[in-house]
């Protein structure tokens, strides 16, 4: 690292990477705008959002938080248990970064841990060098924040049906992310199904139903990841396996 | 709304980032507290799950068309196929179901 013809190289690479993403991205994101339009939000604050967040489920919740007007607490908690993942990415990231590289590397670097981003710079053999993950963000990042910008403003000239539909691909990706790591580790099989359950209990039970959806998840994320961590803690290449793959 | 919109965005940011750049420049060796690394590890899949269902039944006119594009969905990420396969067919089923039920 450190060779600018490298630093090209990588950056290519990364372009070329990021065109399958930044198509997925653009189809999910869409579906993004067309929740950003329902919480009140204008096409250009939608895009400012993603371009800032980088988030797909934590900007799903926020604007659902915005939607209900909830507590400004409300908002940083919701955004800080749903990406708690990128907190466990980035550190795993960090073990992959030269200590030589320059240090400011590691501010962009860093705004752009997303799933399949992150998937991608931590898979390269060796050191990553951080032009590859500029590569990838060069392509992904546009295409997030127009698709979500594009779904605000196509949202009043698409037929309900249409909109709907499309706003179900957010679902989709949820199950892409979750469902593949389970298929080889039973505790998130179990985890899932029980996250389901007690969502839907939630959901309908009296009382905790009148809470708002934000705290609903909060409860179930923290209360049920740490009984699984206390009664299955992960070993080290466990996690490490599965993180390569989120 | 007596919350200003600009300060939700803001609040986003800056929890976005904070948990992403954190770790990078100050955390240089592995955590190794087992239960907070493991917390860490499941954290996402009951994230995801719980905003997945029941709300996925609400997605469509109908909720049946929601328990389907959820069973195919599921039944496609088993298969391996990716974020955007996945993603584009349970929109067309709910759009389907919706049409025909």
């Amino acid at each position: 690292m450190g060779k600018k013809s490298d630093n090209k190289i990588w950056f290519i690479k990364g372009l070329k990477m990021g065109i399958p993403i930044g198509l997925g991205y653009f189809a999910v994101s869409f579906a993004l705008g067309i929740m950003a339009k329902k919480s009140g939000l204008t096409a250009f604050l939608a895009a400012a959002t993603s371009a800032l967040c980088n988030a797909s489920a934590g900007e799903y919740a926020g604007f659902t938080v915005i939607a209900s007007d909830a507590p400004y607490l409300e908002m940083a908690l919701i955004t800080l248990v749903i990406n708690a993942r990128y907190m466990l990415m980035s550190t795993a990231l960090s073990q992959k970064l030269d200590e030589k590289m320059k240090f400011f590397h590691r501010f962009f670097i860093a705004h752009y841990i997303t799933d399949e981003i992150f998937a991608a710079s931590v898979t390269v053999p060796g050191n990553l060098n951080p032009f590859y993950t500029y590569g990838m963000a060069a392509v992904a990042g546009p295409s997030w924040a127009l698709g979500t910008a594009f779904g605000v403003m196509m949202d009043s000239l698409l037929p309900d049906d249409i909109a709907k539909a499309l706003g179900v691909c957010l679902y989709g990706m949820f199950l892409a992310i979750i469902i593949p790591p389970a298929k080889k580790n039973r505790v998130i099989a179990g985890l899932i199904i029980l996250s389901f359950a007690l969502s839907f209990a939630f959901s309908i039970a009296p009382v905790v139903r009148t809470l708002s959806e934000g705290t609903r998840i909060i409860i179930l994320t923290v209360a049920l990841s740490l009984l699984a961590a206390i009664f299955f803690p992960v070993e080290d290449n466990t996690a490490a396996e599965a993180t390569q793959e989120a | 709304m007596k919350h200003n919109i600009y300060i939700y965005i803001l609040i986003m940011f800056g929890v976005s980032y904070l948990i992403r750049v954190l770790p990078l420049t100050l955390i240089r060796k592995k955590i190794t507290n087992k239960t907070i690394r493991s917390f860490l590890y499941y954290v996402p899949y009951v994230t995801l799950s719980v905003m997945l269902f029941p709300a996925i039944m609400n997605a469509g006119a109908n909720p049946i068309s929601g328990i389907a594009a959820l069973i195919i969905g599921i039944i496609m990420a088993y298969c391996g196929l990716g974020l955007f396969p996945v993603a584009i067919a349970v929109s067309v089923i709910v759009y389907i179901l919706d049409k025909i039920l």
